[in-house]
């Protein structure tokens, strides 16, 4: 996994503009959501976003099929800022080059009959500082300052966590995925191999048998 | 409430949130209703509410309610897994009527703790520190609680390989058994036939 700078991976970043006065315009926000994408469906997610805001989309397919799914991203006038086919995961950063409602989508059409669960985490908007510099007279205590290091490591600490926790989950679901298809697989070879074995005798058997036993004669 | 969604009137839209147990997760929606008339989306529709539905990875409803258009919820998970919070409008219109559909706004925050406003507002610079560590206090537990559950869930990863190893050798074990017994019958039914038709 690259090393990554913080970021707020799941919603913590949301508890300082909430408590903090009159602060930036643009107020970090985070999304993470896990849902479970049907086949033949395709799934879309709006947010309005000011100009200027450094925004990030992940996203992560957990469970089903290969693994993978279609995304896309537009901005308001509907250009397309990112498209990907058949991905398993990927980190997406840009910049809002106007307001708007951006759009993103997950596809899962090509897909037949598996259901995937996919995982996307949209972050808006950097976090703003722990401690605001505008009504300081003086700088960060070390207290301050500890506290502001702590809270970035936390933060990046959370990121590690969230990543390998999906990591471990899509590894869970492959194998016990693997553990099915082991299981049913030798049941039905077992079955095979018996009655095919078991028939070949019989069919053979048949061949050789009097000619008087059989009812099917050839007149004579 | 930025990030939003559409969805059908009567369809049921879920998410799935894997979370340790004894954890505290809040969820707010808004949702709003497509006018046909005006061609856009009512800022609130009157009598439109959403069953929120919470259930856990065992199947059991863990909270099942009533909101109004715009609402809040929140529930403590007893058992760590997969819960599922499902959002259905209570709208009784007939599918079938045409372009109908709604936007739904929502934000979910797992594992946080509200610390108390009031304190904040002392802006007296301890007080205001002390608020901060307490906040990351809470951020360690959290983390502390998911690496336990990932330890759990580690251990059903590597239980479920190890079946499947054990699996694969039993199965080869007994396949090739079969085939070696199954062979010998094969000849011995063979040649106790051919002997009684006296051919050789």
């Amino acid at each position: 996994m690259p090393l990554r700078g913080f970021r707020a991976a799941g919603l913590w970043g949301w508890l300082p503009p909430l408590f903090l006065v009159a602060l930036a315009a643009c107020a970090a926000r985070a999304s993470e959501i896990t849902f479970e994408l049907p086949d033949n469906a395709k799934q879309c997610f709006y947010e309005e976003i000011a100009q200027g805001t450094k925004c990030t989309l992940e996203f992560q397919v957990i469970t089903g099929g290969h693994y993978d799914v279609d995304c896309r991203l537009e901005d308001p006038d509907g250009i397309v800022l990112y498209k990907e086919m058949k991905k398993q995961y990927d980190s997406f950063t840009f910049t809002a080059s106007r307001n708007g409602t951006y759009k993103f989508c997950f596809s899962n059409e090509f897909s037949t009959f598996t259901h995937k669960t996919v995982y996307f985490d949209f972050q808006v908007g950097e976090d703003p500082p722990l401690f605001p510099s505008e009504n300081r007279v003086t700088a960060l205590t070390q207290m301050e300052s500890a506290c502001v290091s702590i809270h970035e490591a936390l933060k990046s600490v959370i990121d590690y966590q969230t990543h390998f926790r999906l990591r471990e989950a899509q590894g869970r679901s492959r194998a016990e995925d693997l553990n099915t298809r082991v299981a049913y697989w030798s049941i039905g070879e077992a079955i095979i191999l018996l009655v095919v074995s078991i028939g070949q005798v019989f069919l053979l058997k048949s061949f050789f048998s009097d000619k008087r036993t059989t009812t099917t004669r050839v007149g004579s | 409430l930025a990030l939003y969604f559409h969805s059908g009137e009567r369809e049921e839209k879920c998410i799935i949130e894997d979370i340790p147990s004894d954890t505290l997760v809040i969820g707010e929606y808004k949702v709003q209703r497509w006018d046909i008339h005006k061609q856009d989306f009512l800022e609130s529709a009157p009598g439109l509410g959403m069953f929120v539905t919470v259930t856990t990875p065992f199947d059991e409803i863990l909270l099942s309610k009533l909101y109004g258009p715009q609402g809040r919820f929140s529930f403590t998970s007893y058992l760590s897994g997969e819960h599922t919070i499902c959002l259905q409008s209570n709208s009784t219109r007939f599918v079938a009527f045409a372009g109908s559909k709604l936007r739904i706004h929502l934000d979910i925050r797992v594992g946080e703790h509200f610390l108390d406003e009031s304190v904040l507002q002392a802006k007296d610079k301890v007080n205001e520190v002390n608020f901060r560590l307490e906040h990351l206090i809470e951020q360690i537990h959290h983390i502390a609680k998911e690496q336990n559950y990932e330890r759990e869930r580690e251990e059903k990863f590597r239980k479920t390989s190890e079946e499947t190893n054990s699996n694969i050798l039993w199965w080869a074990i007994v396949q090739t058994l079969i085939l070696i017994s199954i062979g010998i019958w094969q000849i011995k039914s063979l040649r106790d036939f051919f002997i009684s038709k006296k051919l050789v």
